[in-house]
C-alpha cells in the first residue's frame, strides 16, 4: 500500500480492489452494537480543511474515530490560515502536533500533493479534494456504490456528465473506473471539457441522448449556474434541456442502470428533482458508503508501518 | 496479505531448504476433528449454546468441518462463522498495513453462547489474544473456548486450548504449516526448518 | 586603473590571442602585446573571451522588493552570469513610469558598478493600460529610456498599443510587449494542453501570446515604429515572426532560457519553482524557439530574471508568484541548449546575447566586437567545465532557480565592465 492518496491514477488495480473489499468488511461492521474499532488507537489524523465542505469532513470525521483515531478538525475558517498562515506554516504545526495523517481539501490544485512532498511533515495525506484537480475518495465510494449494484464494473459502461473541465470528481472517477475495467463516456458541452483530452482513458460526447441507452451507471456532475457568466453555457434552461437529466430522459437507459450524482445536488439544474428521488437513485446510498471507504483508506495507510511489505 | 496458515511463525532468511516433513496426513486431521467435535459436545452438554467462530484463513474452514461433524452426531447444525483479528493484533503498529479478512457472525449473535474459537496452530497465543478483544467489541458470550488443530507450544501469552487435535512439540527454528484441501489441495500438517519450507508465505 | 592582460584566449569569432585592457577601453588585440609597466595578466588559455553580455530583460525588483532582489544584488548576479549591461523592468513598486523612477534605478546601477543598468519605462500609467505614461519626459531624462514595457501584463487595448507605438517613434522608442491576452488566460496557472486537463491546472493557451503578437505585428506595419516582443514561447509565435520578417516586416523577439530547455512536463510535481509567466510550453515548442533563435527570426535571448522571496513560492501552485531567476544561469543554458547542440556557434551567441540586445536596446557602450578602441567590456568564459545548479550558491537575493540539481556546462571566469574586474575566478570583484 502506498503511504498517500493524491491521486486516484496512483492506485493500482490490485490496490483499488483492496480499498474496496476492505471497505465491504468495514461496512459489515458497522451494524455491529460497538461501531469502535481499535485499529488506529493512538494514530492522530487532521482534518485540514482550506475550503467549506462539511458533508466531506464529517465523512472523513466519523471515519477516523469509528477506527479509535484522534481526530483534530482544522479549518480554514476562524484559524490562522484565515489570517494569512501559509500552507508551510500549517504544516509544520501539524508536524509538530505529532499528525500521523492529514486528510487535506484545498481550493488550489495540488496542494496535497505539496504537503505529501515539501518534506514539511511525514504524516501520510489524503487529498480530500484539491482545485479542479481530483477527489480520490470521492471516486472510490463511487466505484463501491456501483460495485455494490452491479458487480464487477469489468467491461460496465459508465457515462459521466456535466462540468468536467472543472470537476474534480470526474478527473478521480474517470482514472480509477478505467483501471477496474469500466468503459468510461464522458459528456458535457465542448466548453466544460478541456481542450485536449487524449491522454483521458476515456470517451468524450457531446450527446447525451446517444450515451444513456448504453450505459450502466450514469453519474451527474455539479454544474453551478454562475459558469453561464463566462459564456461556458448560455443559459441554465439551455444547459438543463441539453445536458439535464429528468424522467424521460432516465427512460433510455438499461432496465438495471443506475444514477450517481456526488452532491450538492442543484435539482432542476442538472439532476430533476424526481429522477434524484427515484428507485434508480443511488445518491443516499452514496453517502453512506463514503464512511467505509474512508474508513478503509485511513485504515490501509494508517494503521501499520510505512515500510515497505518484504519481498518474501 | 497475511500468509495465515503460517501466522504465527516469524520471518525467516533465505537458506538451504531441508523437506518438510509431514507430521500429520489427512485422515489423522479427520479424526482429530471429529475427536475434537464429539469433546466440544461433551463440555457443553450437547449443541445448543455453542457457536463456532473460524479465525480467518484455514480456522474458518476447520470451523466449517467440526460444525458438519457435530450436525451429523446430533442431526442439529450449529451457528457457525469467523471472526477477523486484523485490527486488534498487537503488532498491527509493526507491520505493514494488511487488508482485512471476512468477519461473519452468524445470525442470533454471540450473546449469552459459548463461543469456540477455531485456528489452526496455537504458538504465541497473541492471535488468540486479540480474537478475545474482537468478540468483546461484538457481544457478550457466557464463555468462550478455543479448539486448534495442532499446539506447538511456546506461548507468549497465557492462553490455553479447551480442545486439540495434537500436541506438537516444536523448537522455535521450526515452522509448522497446516494445509487444508479447500485452500491447499489436499490436508496435511507439515513441520520444516525455518530456513525453508514448501510453505507459499 | 589597472590594465589587465588577458592572455591566449580565443576571441569570439576570431583567432586565439591576447587582449590589452586599460583606461576602459580594449587597447590591443594580438600577440606580443606592448605592455604599461603595471599589468595584471590573466592566464585565459582554453577560454574563450565574448563580449560582455546584455540583458534586455531583466526585474532588478528595486525600488518596492527589496527582499527579492536590489539593484546591487540583481547587478552582481547579472555580472556573475556575464551581463555587461541590463535593462530593468518597469514592474516596481512605484512603477517605472516617471522620469523620476527611471532616474533613481539608473543612478542605483551607476552607484553599484558591476552592471550597467538601462531602465526600461513603463508605456501607461501604474502599468494600468489606460493612459500612456509620460514616455518622452523618460526619454529626455538621465536614464535615457528608449524601451517601453508594461511587462507582467499585456498592452492589450488594441488603440492604446498603436498610439505608444506611434508616439515613441518621436525619440526612436522601442515597446517591447508582453503578449498575453488577458481574457484567455484569466487565472491561467500552466500550458494549456493536456496536462493542464490532467493537472487540473487553469490552462494558458498558446494563442493568447499568437494573437497579441500577430495583432501587434499589423499594428506596427501600420505605424511603422519599434515593436519587440518579450518572452516569446510558442511554436505559432516564431511562425508567425517568421512569417512577418519574411513579408519584410520590422518586429524583434526575444526568448528566455527557460523556455530553450524546460518544458510543461515539470508542473507535474506542483512546485511553483516551475511556475513562470508566459508558462513552461512542450517540446515541440522548445524545438521550435531553439530553431527559432537559430535561424535569426528570435533576435536575443533575455533571461526575464524574476526574482521572488522563498515565501512566494513555497506554497501551493495557484498561489505562488510566477518567475524564475535566470542571470547566473543563463549562458550555461544557451551553451547546453544551443552550442552542445550545434544550433548556434560562439559567435552567433555573441550575437543572440550582446550585440543585438544592445542594438535593440540602443545602448552604444555594449555590444560592440572584441577590437581594439571598443569599450573594455568582456566576458570570459570556460565552456569545457560542468557544474551542478545549487540555490544556495546564487549571488541573487533569490533563489528561485529551476535549474536546481541539473548539471549545466561552461562557467562564467572574469567579467569586465569598462576595464574593471566585476567577477575574478568567478566570483564576484569586490
Amino acid at each position: 500500500m502506498m503511504k498517500h492518496l493524491l491521486s486516484a491514477g496512483d492506485l493500482s488495480r490490485d490496490e483499488a480492489n483492496l480499498i474496496l473489499d476492505t471497505a465491504e468488511e468495514m461496512r459489515s461492521l458497522a451494524d455491529r452494537p460497538i461501531k469502535k474499532l481499535p485499529a488506529l488507537r493512538g494514530r492522530t489524523v487532521v482534518n485540514l480543511f482550506f475550503e467549506d465542505s462539511t458533508r466531506t469532513r464529517i465523512s472523513f470525521e466519523a471515519a477516523a474515530k469509528r477506527l479509535s483515531a484522534d481526530v483534530i478538525n482544522f479549518s480554514a475558517k476562524g484559524s490562522s490560515v484565515s489570517k494569512g498562515e501559509s500552507l508551510k506554516d500549517t504544516a509544520l504545526t501539524l508536524q509538530a502536533m505529532g499528525a500521523d495523517g492529514v486528510v487535506c481539501r484545498h481550493g488550489s490544485s495540488g496542494a496535497p500533493h505539496l504537503l505529501a512532498t515539501s518534506g514539511w511533515m511525514t504524516g501520510s495525506v489524503v487529498n480530500a479534494g484539491d482545485g479542479t484537480h481530483e477527489h480520490p475518495t470521492q471516486a472510490l465510494l463511487d466505484a463501491f456504490t456501483m460495485r455494490r449494484h452491479l458487480g464487477s464494473l469489468e467491461g460496465r459502461r459508465i457515462t459521466i456528465v456535466g462540468d468536467v473541465l472543472h470537476s474534480r470528481v470526474a478527473r478521480s472517477n474517470v482514472l480509477l473506473l478505467s483501471t477496474l475495467g469500466a468503459d468510461v463516456t464522458v459528456v458535457a458541452p465542448p466548453t466544460l471539457l478541456p481542450v485536449d483530452m487524449t491522454s483521458w482513458p476515456c470517451v468524450t460526447s457531446y450527446d447525451l441522448d446517444a450515451a444513456l441507452p448504453k450505459s450502466d451507471a450514469v453519474m451527474m456532475l455539479r454544474v453551478q449556474r454562475e459558469r453561464m457568466n463566462d459564456a461556458f453555457f448560455p443559459s441554465a434552461r439551455e444547459y438543463t434541456r441539453r445536458y439535464g437529466l429528468d424522467v424521460h430522459r432516465m427512460a433510455q437507459l438499461p432496465d438495471e442502470a443506475i444514477v450517481l450524482h456526488p452532491g450538492p445536488m442543484n435539482r432542476g439544474m442538472e439532476i430533476s428533482a424526481d429522477v434524484a428521488d427515484s428507485t434508480r437513485s443511488v445518491i443516499v446510498e452514496q453517502v453512506s458508503n463514503g464512511v467505509a471507504i474512508r474508513m478503509a483508506v485511513l485504515y490501509l495507510l494508517l494503521s501499520g508501518s510505512n515500510q515497505e511489505e518484504p519481498t518474501a | 496479505m497475511s500468509p495465515a496458515h503460517s501466522a504465527e511463525s516469524p520471518d525467516v532468511a533465505a537458506a538451504p531448504k531441508p523437506a518438510p516433513r509431514t507430521v500429520l496426513d489427512a485422515s489423522d486431521i479427520s479424526r482429530a476433528l471429529t475427536r475434537i467435535a464429539h469433546e466440544i459436545l461433551e463440555r457443553n452438554r450437547g449443541a445448543d449454546p455453542v457457536v463456532l467462530l473460524g479465525i480467518p484463513t484455514r480456522g474458518v474452514g476447520l470451523a466449517r468441518r467440526v460444525s458438519d461433524r457435530i450436525a451429523a452426531v446430533e442431526g442439529q447444525s450449529v451457528p457457525t462463522g469467523s471472526l477477523d483479528v486484523t485490527m486488534y493484533r498487537d503488532d498491527i503498529r509493526l507491520k505493514p498495513p494488511r487488508g482485512l479478512e471476512h468477519t461473519d457472525i452468524p445470525p442470533g449473535g454471540i450473546d449469552g453462547k459459548v463461543v469456540v474459537l477455531v485456528d489452526d496452530v496455537l504458538f504465541s497465543g497473541r492471535t488468540i489474544r486479540a480474537a478475545l478483544d474482537a468478540i468483546g467489541d461484538i457481544g457478550r458470550p457466557r464463555a468462550v473456548q478455543l479448539a486448534v488443530l495442532v499446539d506447538r507450544g511456546h506461548r507468549e501469552l497465557p492462553i490455553r486450548a479447551d480442545y486439540v487435535g495434537k500436541n506438537l512439540p516444536t523448537s522455535l527454528v521450526e515452522r509448522v504449516t497446516v494445509h487444508l484441501t479447500e485452500y491447499d489441495g489436499a490436508d496435511a500438517v507439515l513441520i520444516a526448518d525455518k530456513t525453508g519450507t514448501g510453505a507459499k508465505a | 586603473m589597472t590594465a589587465y592582460l588577458i592572455t591566449g584566449a580565443k576571441i569570439v569569432g576570431g583567432e586565439v590571442a591576447d587582449l590589452l585592457l586599460d583606461n576602459g577601453e580594449i587597447v590591443a588585440v594580438g600577440t606580443n602585446l606592448d605592455t604599461p609597466a603595471e599589468v595584471e595578466t590573466i592566464d585565459a588559455r582554453g577560454l574563450i573571451a565574448l563580449p560582455g553580455l546584455v540583458d534586455l530583460h531583466t526585474h532588478l525588483r528595486e525600488p518596492g522588493r527589496e527582499d527579492a532582489e536590489t539593484v546591487l544584488t540583481g547587478t552582481r548576479a547579472a555580472a556573475v552570469g556575464g551581463f555587461t549591461a541590463v535593462f530593468a523592468m518597469a514592474n516596481t513598486d512605484p512603477v517605472a513610469d516617471t522620469a523620476g523612477v527611471v532616474e533613481q534605478v539608473w543612478r542605483l546601477g551607476r552607484e553599484g558598478g558591476y552592471a550597467d543598468v538601462v531602465p526600461i519605462g513603463a508605456v501607461t500609467v501604474g502599468r494600468q493600460g489606460s493612459q500612456l505614461a509620460e514616455l518622452g519626459a523618460m526619454a529626455d531624462s538621465a536614464a535615457r529610456v528608449r524601451v517601453f514595457s508594461d511587462d507582467g501584463d499585456c498592452v492589450w487595448d488594441a488603440a492604446l498599443m498603436r498610439r505608444a507605438l506611434e508616439y515613441v517613434k518621436a525619440f526612436g522608442g522601442v515597446i517591447a510587449q508582453h503578449a498575453q491576452e488577458p481574457r484567455l488566460t484569466q487565472g491561467a496557472q500552466m500550458n494549456e494542453g493536456a496536462l493542464s486537463g490532467v493537472l487540473g491546472l487553469t490552462g494558458w493557451p498558446s494563442v493568447a501570446e499568437e494573437a497579441i503578437i500577430a495583432r501587434d505585428i499589423l499594428l506596427n506595419a501600420h505605424v511603422g515604429s519599434k515593436l519587440h516582443i518579450c518572452h516569446l514561447s510558442t511554436k505559432g509565435s516564431v511562425e508567425i515572426v517568421r512569417a512577418a520578417k519574411q513579408r519584410g516586416l520590422d518586429v524583434t523577439a526575444e526568448v528566455t532560457p527557460h523556455h530553450l530547455l524546460l518544458t510543461e512536463d515539470l508542473a507535474a510535481s506542483y512546485n511553483p519553482v516551475y511556475k513562470v509567466n508566459p508558462p513552461l510550453r512542450t517540446k515541440e515548442d522548445v524545438e521550435a524557439v531553439r530553431e527559432g533563435l537559430a535561424d535569426g527570426t528570435i533576435d536575443i535571448v533575455a533571461t526575464d530574471h524574476a526574482p521572488h522571496p522563498v515565501e512566494d513560492k513555497d506554497c501551493e501552485w495557484s498561489a505562488a508568484s510566477p518567475g524564475m531567476i535566470g542571470l547566473e544561469t543563463a549562458l550555461s543554458v544557451v551553451q547546453h541548449a544551443m552550442v552542445d547542440t550545434k544550433l548556434l556557434t560562439w559567435a552567433e551567441v555573441a550575437d543572440r546575447m550582446s550585440y543585438r540586445p544592445a542594438e535593440i536596446g540602443q545602448i552604444g557602450d555594449h555590444g560592440r566586437p572584441l577590437e581594439a578602441g571598443a569599450p573594455a567590456n568582456v566576458v570570459l568564459i570556460d565552456p569545457a567545465v560542468e557544474r551542478t545548479v545549487v540555490p544556495s550558491e546564487s549571488t541573487s537575493l533569490s533563489r528561485n532557480t529551476p535549474f536546481e540539481g541539473m548539471t549545466l556546462p561552461g562557467r562564467v571566469v572574469a567579467t569586465f565592465l569598462r576595464g574593471r574586474p566585476t567577477v575574478l575566478n568567478g566570483k564576484p570583484a569586490r
